[in-house]
């Protein structure tokens, strides 16, 4: 009998008895759940505001807290100079993207070399890029927080190797909540579902020193979301 | 008396004495603490929450069967290779069959318990395999050659000093003392392991059997990376952390950066739900996920402590216990320390070995009231000893409260024991602690307060 077999055995036979719901302390109950026990996780969690005004302005304090830049811009036209004052300040040399609408007219604003992830790229010019620009599937009003993917936003490694991460999104792709975030992420893939998808809030960070925060760990040390 | 409980009890003495050691992690938990409520005082509804997340596990739990297949059915059907392993020896096996497949010499590694838990960098390092851990935490106790003091952070117990002297002596590299110095050189090490090595390995915090996907929960971004650059990526993983539902991480994933390290959300929560598929321009060639029992399907089988199972390692029952707060991570000698290793560590290593981690406990339910997911804590430390002297009973401890028994149900034979000690009292406290006195292993750290010169019973009767 393979291991599978004899490991889902011992499954079956353990639950033979059942247990008893959590807080019932003793009785049991045949408990099946049509729906989840999650599915009213909004109720609960952090409150969001109900106007979008309210929203991003929580998604400005929620990316201030975990020192994300967050700047929401007029107009698209303003990403050229906005890119520009960070690629002056940290001296960039080049960047690397990935293609799509917003991220091409983004990242050739800059007229700097651009490494493209999307049709394959050598991992040791990427490590050497001074910036990552990609774009986002979603951004999270609750947690201040950006929604990536392998498929959308040029792969597995742009978005975490290089130590900034410029994300370039607009207003629309902003949701409320976590779990208007999951929705999304369903209605969109299901079910062929990215190989990796990644809620990313905030600038890569340690406190695995005295319980004192650093920044940029492993991950980018910076990350600045521009929005219009 | 076995080596297990006294080696325990030699590490406690020791470490409870360490005054600067005890107000150190003291510092560190009391900053967490903060940091939690406050995170928790943002819920509309942390309660609710709470047994929101119960029930979702309870679900996953006594449905584990099915989950399991789902999950397996869908990784399976977009490439990925699951494999189960019934003990931690099979697990070894399977992954050092991987690495030899591949002719695999490097492995670059995020934290995962459960391979702490099978010994697995011991075995592959004598195979002669480099194994490189990289969550900061975990890369100093690697370089210390020692196991992580707590399952979220492993080396809260170094100072900032103490790592300094780590990095001069093993890496030849230490600006200076400052976290951000120290912590800049381990990136910088690590930085072309994960370029180079042949192999990723992680752990998982979620699996997803609705959609067949690994959640891994870290705030460095060095899983990410492990997950991204090698061309075979190995993730192993407890058949207990299954989740029904793709939804169910929109509650999980804020509950578990609260309850672990007080953050509203933890940096990087990644979901992976195949290697690279057609399209995508990196990712791993190969992914190979290995399940792992190693007695869990014993503690599924005990109904009264099946919610031991729901356990996120979120490590919050760690944080607010008294005696982890005291005695330290490593005195326990387990893989899962805290009120949540002692209730499991009898289950997954044998109770009679490991019955004491129930004992060393003040049963003040801190623990319980911590846990997300409502894990009946401190009633399970009850059950493992009332287990425990069900299976062996302690003889003189028996003996002990029979005699109690008889005198205290005798007004005459307890009229005898309080004119006894009334005399004895005093003399005892001349020996207290020392060889003669005949309650030595109790009394050496406790006193046993002045019996009154009047018992209840006269000052009732003398009153009216």
């Amino acid at each position: 009998m393979s291991e599978r077999e004899n490991i889902l055995g011992r499954i079956r036979e353990a639950l033979k008895v059942s247990a008893p719901l959590p807080g019932s302390h003793g009785e049991t109950a045949a408990h099946t759940h049509t729906e989840s026990p999650a599915s009213h996780a909004r109720e609960w969690l952090p409150s969001v505001g109900a106007s979008i005004e309210e929203q991003f302005a929580l998604f400005a304090k929620n990316a201030a807290d975990l020192k994300a830049d967050f700047q929401l811009l007029a107009s698209r036209d303003e990403f050229p100079a906005a890119l520009k004052k960070i690629a002056i300040a940290e001296k960039w040399s080049r960047i690397a993207s990935h293609d799509g609408e917003l991220s091409n007219f983004a990242s050739q604003s800059l007229g700097l070399p651009v490494l493209l992830t999307d049709k394959g790229y050598d991992v040791q010019a990427l490590e050497k890029c001074d910036a990552g620009i990609t774009e986002c599937d979603a951004l999270v009003a609750q947690t201040g927080g950006v929604v990536v993917t392998s498929r959308s936003t040029g792969g597995r490694a742009l978005t975490v190797l290089p130590p900034h991460h410029v994300v370039v999104a607009r207003r629309e792709q902003l949701v409320a909540d976590l779990p208007a975030a999951f929705a999304l992420l369903q209605k969109q893939y299901a079910p062929d579902f990215p190989s990796m998808i990644s809620f990313i809030t905030g600038p890569s960070r340690t406190g695995d020193i005295e319980r004192i925060l650093v920044l940029g760990a492993h991950g980018p040390k910076k990350l600045t979301i521009l929005c219009f | 008396m076995s080596n297990f409980v006294s080696e325990f009890k030699t590490r406690a003495t020791e470490k409870s004495g360490d005054v600067r050691l005890r107000q150190f992690i003291r510092k560190a938990l009391s900053g967490y603490e903060v940091a939690r409520d406050k995170r928790k005082g943002a819920f509309q509804s942390w309660e609710s929450a709470r047994q929101a997340a119960a029930e979702t596990k309870w679900e996953a739990i006594n449905h584990l069967d099915t989950h399991l297949e789902s999950l397996v059915a869908k990784l399976g059907a977009r490439g990925t290779k699951v494999h189960w392993a019934s003990t931690g020896e099979q697990a070894r096996e399977i992954i050092a069959q991987i690495l030899r497949d591949k002719k695999a010499r490097s492995i670059i590694k995020s934290k995962a318990m459960t391979s702490e838990e099978i010994h697995l960098n011991h075995a592959l390092e004598k195979e002669g395999f480099t194994v490189v851990e990289s969550d900061l935490g975990e890369f100093i106790v690697q370089l210390r050659h020692e196991a992580p003091y707590h399952i979220v952070f492993p080396s809260m117990h170094l100072t900032r000093d103490e790592i300094r002297d780590l990095f001069q002596k093993e890496l030849g590299d230490a600006p200076s003392n400052t976290p951000e110095d120290l912590t800049m050189v381990a990136r910088r090490v690590m930085r072309q392991k994960y370029l180079t090595a042949d192999v990723g390995f992680t752990g998982g915090n979620f699996a997803i059997a609705e959609t067949g996907m690994i959640s891994i929960t870290e705030n460095e971004g060095n899983a990410r990376l492990t997950a991204a650059l090698p061309k075979t990526m190995i993730t192993l993983m407890g058949i207990e952390k299954v989740l029904p539902r793709f939804s169910d991480l929109a509650l999980f994933l804020p509950m578990l950066a609260t309850a672990g390290a007080g953050q509203p959300m933890t940096c990087y929560n990644t979901m992976y739900s195949g290697p690279r598929q057609p399209g995508e321009c990196d990712g791993p060639e190969e992914w190979h996920v290995v399940l792992l029992d190693n007695r869990r399907t014993e503690l599924l089988a005990d109904a009264e402590q099946r919610d031991a199972l729901h356990c996120i390692r979120c490590g919050a029952c760690l944080n607010v216990c008294p005696i982890f707060r005291n005695v330290g991570g490593h005195t326990y000698g387990t893989t899962y320390s805290g009120p949540v290793g002692a209730v499991i560590t009898p289950h997954l290593r044998g109770l009679q070995d490991w019955k004491h981690l129930s004992n060393a406990s003040s049963l003040c339910g801190a623990c319980t009231e911590a846990c997300p997911v409502k894990i009946d804590l401190h009633h399970h430390l009850l059950q493992n000893r009332r287990n425990a002297s069900a299976s062996q009973p302690a003889f003189f401890e028996k003996l002990a409260y029979q005699i109690f028994g008889i005198v205290a149900n005798e007004p005459k034979f307890w009229w005898l024991a309080k004119k006894i000690g009334w005399f004895t009292q005093p003399l005892q406290r001349a020996v207290k602690g020392f060889a003669l006195d005949p309650a030595k292993a109790w009394t050496k750290t406790r006193d046993l307060p002045p019996q009154p010169r009047e018992s209840f019973k006269d000052w009732w009767r003398n009153r009216q």
